[in-house]
C-alpha cells in the first residue's frame, strides 16, 4: 500500500471541482491512455486574465486525481501570469508531499496546467513532449523534458528521472542518456558526479595499458562466466578500438553467441576500459 | 467494519487447524530434527509425515519432495538446478506470463549469457503448442512453465507440454504454486520432472514451500549447505512451518471437491453478477480452462489503484494489474502479452476466492462495486468520449 498523506487521500475521496466546464476559455490536456494516466483540465478566464473557475478529468490512480484536485483549488483566482509560476513541487508540497513514485501525477498537473495556458494565448496546443527529441521509447519522454525536471527538482539519480517523468520506467535502453543528462546538468551546477566507472578508469589511456586493460578485463569479467557454461574466449588482436576475439568450446557453436559477444563481451570492455570499443568475431 | 478477503492467489489465511498442528513445535517439540536425541527423533517423525502429506496432494512419492522456504526458492532451485546438471545446455524456454520467480531470473541469466526464449500467448491467454515444440533444440536444458496464471486463473496442458518436452529430450519443471490445493494434481499421471509449490497460497503459513523432483532427475543443489533433504537442499528444516504446510495438504485435498464446487460456484456469480451490471466491462483470460477460484475483470477507462482504494474503504480486499499498484510504470505484462487494450489494462481487478467466502461477500462485493466504478468513471476524461474519439486512446 502506498504511504500517502490525508491530504492526498482526502483529494481522492472527495475530488474538488470535478467535470468539466462548458464553452471554457482554456483547455489542457496531458498524458493518454496508453501512459496510465491523462488528465484534461478546463478552465474560465475573466477579462484580466485571472482564472475565474478550473475543472479537472482524470484518468489515472489515487495521487494522479488528488494532484489534479488540488491544482484545480490553487490557481483558482490567480492571474494567467502567476499561475504559469506554479511547478509540481508546489503541488506536491500542497499534498504534503507524494511517494517518490507518485511525484509524476504532480508533474502531469504542471503540464496540463501549462498546457491550458498556452491554449488560452492562442499557441497550438502543443503537447511538451514533442519538443525536442525523444529518448525514452517506452513513454515517449523527450530530453527537454528529462532536462527539465532534473533541473526544476534537482535529481540526481536515473530512478528519480523515472518517478519525476516516467522515462526510463520501460525497457532501461535509455538509461545511459539520462544518465548523461543528469551529469550535465551537474556539471553546469558544478558538483562532481560519481558514476562509479569513471573512478576506475583512467582518462586517457596508453596503448599498452590498453592492451592490459582489455586481457585483464577479459581475465576478471568475462572468462569466468563463459567458462562456466563449457566455453572460453581468446583474444586474437586489438586494431585501434576494434577488439578481435574468437569463441572456444561451447561458445563457438552455441546459437546465442553473437548475443554473448554484444552483450557481454563488448559492454563489459565498455563498462571497464573505453566506450569506444567495439568487439568482433574472428575465425581462427 | 465488514472484511471481504478476495485475494487469496496474493496469500491466504492461516488455516486454524494448520495454525494448531504447528503450535507444539516451538516451545515443546523444538528439536533439530537431525539430532541423534529424542528431541530430534520426534520432530523428524512429524517432518516425515508431513512430507507424506504434502506427497499425497500431489500423488508423489515422499522421496521426491524437497521442503524450500517459499515459491521462489523452489522455481530458482528448479531452473538453476537443472542449468548446472547440464553445462553443455544454455537454453531456456518459457512462457511471456510467468511468474516474477521465473521471469526475472530468467532475465538475471540472459546477462549472464544463457538464451531465453519467451512463447508467447494468444487473447485467452493459452499457448500454442507447435511454436513450444519447435522452439525446443538440443541445447535447451529446461523448460519452465507454470501450470495455473496468477493473474488470470488460466490453465496451460502441462501434462500434454510434459509429453512434447520429454520427446524433444529436455527437461520440464511447472511452476503449480498456483494449481496445487486448487485443482486435482497427479504426478503418477504424467511427465513433468520438477513441480514448485508453496506453503502460503493454500492456507499454511508464508515461508515454507517445496519442490518435487522426479526420481532420476538430474539435480545440483541451489542451496549448499549441510546433508538435510536427502543433499538437495542445505539449512535446518523450518520443522513448525513444514508441519504447517503438511496439514494444509492433507486439508486442501479434503477439501477439493469444495473448490471445484461451492467455492466455483461463488466465483461464477460474482464474475457474472459484475459482467452483466457494469458496463464496459471485461473478463480476461479462457472462461473454461481456469482455476475455480480466480476472476480478473478490467473495467475499462479507469485506473486500477482508485478502484482498489475505494474498494477497500469498503473493507474489501482484492488487487489489480495496474502499473500504479505495482510502483512500475507499465500494467500487468500477463495483461499486455494477452493484447488486452490499454483501456482496460490499467483497470484490471483480479478477484480470488478460497473456501473460507461465502455467500453473504458476494453479495456484499455486487453491491459495493458498481457504484464504485461510476464513480471513477465521472472523473475520467476517456469515458464520456469512449465512442467518440479513438484518436484519444
Amino acid at each position: 500500500m502506498w504511504d500517502y498523506s490525508e491530504k492526498v487521500m482526502d483529494h481522492f475521496l472527495n475530488p474538488r471541482n470535478s467535470g468539466e466546464i462548458e464553452k471554457p476559455d482554456a483547455v489542457g490536456e496531458v498524458g493518454s491512455m496508453t501512459c496510465g494516466d491523462a488528465l484534461r483540465l478546463t478552465l474560465k478566464i475573466d477579462k484580466k486574465e485571472r482564472i475565474a473557475d478550473a475543472k479537472f478529468q482524470t484518468f489515472g490512480c489515487g495521487s494522479a486525481i488528488a494532484s489534479s484536485s488540488i491544482l484545480t483549488e490553487m490557481i483558482k483566482g490567480l492571474t494567467l501570469e502567476e499561475a504559469s509560476r506554479i511547478t509540481n513541487k508546489d503541488i506536491a508540497g500542497q499534498l504534503d508531499g507524494l511517494p517518490p513514485e507518485k511525484m509524476h501525477c504532480s508533474v502531469m498537473g504542471m503540464e496540463a496546467l501549462e498546457a491550458a495556458i498556452n491554449n488560452y494565448r492562442g499557441r497550438a496546443i502543443e503537447h511538451e513532449e514533442l519538443e525536442g527529441t525523444i529518448v525514452c521509447k517506452c513513454f515517449g519522454v523527450t530530453d527537454e523534458k528529462i532536462e527539465r525536471v532534473v533541473r526544476e527538482n534537482n535529481l540526481s539519480t536515473v530512478e528519480d528521472v523515472t518517478h519525476f517523468c516516467k522515462a526510463g520506467g520501460g525497457c532501461e535502453e535509455c538509461h545511459p542518456q539520462i544518465t548523461k543528462i543528469i551529469q550535465k546538468f551537474q556539471a553546469e551546477k558544478g558538483v562532481a558526479v560519481d558514476t562509479g566507472a569513471d573512478r576506475e578508469r583512467p582518462k586517457k589511456l596508453t596503448n599498452i595499458q590498453k592492451m592490459h586493460l582489455i586481457m585483464e578485463t577479459i581475465d576478471r569479467e568475462i572468462r569466468p562466466g563463459l567458462n562456466a557454461d563449457g566455453g572460453d574466449i581468446e583474444l586474437i588482436d586489438i586494431d585501434g578500438d576494434r577488439v578481435l576475439v574468437a569463441l572456444r568450446g561451447s561458445c563457438a557453436e552455441c546459437v546465442a553467441s553473437s548475443f554473448t559477444l554484444k552483450s557481454g563481451v563488448e559492454a563489459k570492455l565498455k563498462e571497464f576500459v573505453s566506450d569506444a570499443l567495439t568487439v568482433e568475431e574472428v575465425e581462427q | 467494519m465488514k472484511t471481504v478477503y478476495v485475494d487469496n492467489n496474493a496469500t491466504t489465511r492461516v488455516d486454524p487447524k494448520v495454525l494448531r498442528e504447528m503450535e507444539p513445535y516451538f516451545c515443546d517439540l523444538y528439536g533439530n530434527p537431525s539430532s541423534m536425541h529424542h528431541f530430534g527423533g520426534q520432530v523428524a517423525g512429524a517432518v516425515k509425515r508431513a512430507r507424506q502429506q504434502v506427497a499425497e496432494i500431489i500423488g508423489a512419492d515422499p522421496s521426491e519432495i524437497v521442503f524450500t522456504s517459499c515459491g521462489t526458492e523452489s522455481d530458482n532451485a528448479a531452473i538453476w538446478g537443472t542449468l548446472h546438471s547440464y553445462p553443455q545446455k544454455h537454453h531456456i524456454v518459457t512462457t511471456r506470463v510467468e511468474h516474477p520467480a521465473v521471469l526475472t531470473l530468467c532475465n538475471h541469466l540472459m546477462k549472464q549469457g544463457h538464451s531465453v526464449t519467451e512463447l508467447p500467448v494468444n487473447h485467452e491467454g493459452l499457448l500454442d503448442l507447435d511454436q513450444l515444440r519447435d522452439a525446443i533444440t538440443p541445447y535447451t536444458a529446461v523448460v519452465s512453465i507454470m501450470w495455473a496464471n496468477n493473474e488470470t486463473g488460466v490453465i496451460f496442458p502441462v501434462e500434454e507440454i510434459a509429453e512434447i518436452v520429454k520427446e524433444k529430450g529436455s527437461v520440464f519443471h511447472c511452476d503449480a504454486v498456483q494449481a496445487v490445493g486448487k485443482i486435482p494434481i497427479d504426478m503418477k499421471k504424467n511427465k513433468i520432472d520438477m513441480l514448485s509449490l508453496s506453503g502460503h497460497k493454500l492456507h499454511a503459513p508464508k515461508g515454507v514451500g517445496a519442490l518435487y523432483i522426479r526420481k532420476g532427475t538430474r539435480f545440483t543443489p541451489f542451496f549448499i549447505g549441510g546433508h538435510q533433504e536427502h543433499n538437495r537442499r542445505g539449512g535446518t528444516e523450518s520443522v513448525p512451518s513444514i508441519i504447517g504446510l503438511g496439514k494444509a495438504c492433507e486439508l486442501a485435498l479434503a477439501y477439493m471437491d469444495e473448490e471445484k464446487t461451492r467455492v466455483k460456484a461463488l466465483r461464477d456469480r460474482l464474475e457474472a453478477g459484475l459482467l452483466a451490471n457494469i458496463p464496459n466491462a471485461l473478463l480476461n483470460g479462457h472462461q473454461t480452462h481456469r482455476l475455480p477460484n480466480t476472476s480478473s475483470l478490467s473495467f475499462e477507462y479507469i485506473e486500477g489503484e482508485g478502484i482498489l482504494l475505494l474498494m477497500s474503504r469498503e473493507g474489501i480486499a482484492a488487487s489489480s494489474g495496474s502499473a500504479c499498484t505495482s510502483g512500475s510504470l507499465e500494467p500487468s505484462h500477463v495483461l499486455r502479452a494477452m493484447g488486452v487494450p490499454f483501456t482496460g489494462a490499467h483497470g484490471s481487478i483480479r478477484f480470488s476466492l478460497s473456501r473460507f467466502n461465502t455467500d453473504d461477500e458476494v453479495d456484499y462485493i455486487l453491491e459495493k462495486i458498481p457504484p464504485i466504478i461510476s464513480r471513477l468513471r465521472e472523473l475520467s476524461p476517456f469515458w464520456k468520449r469512449r465512442n467518440r474519439s479513438a484518436a484519444f486512446q
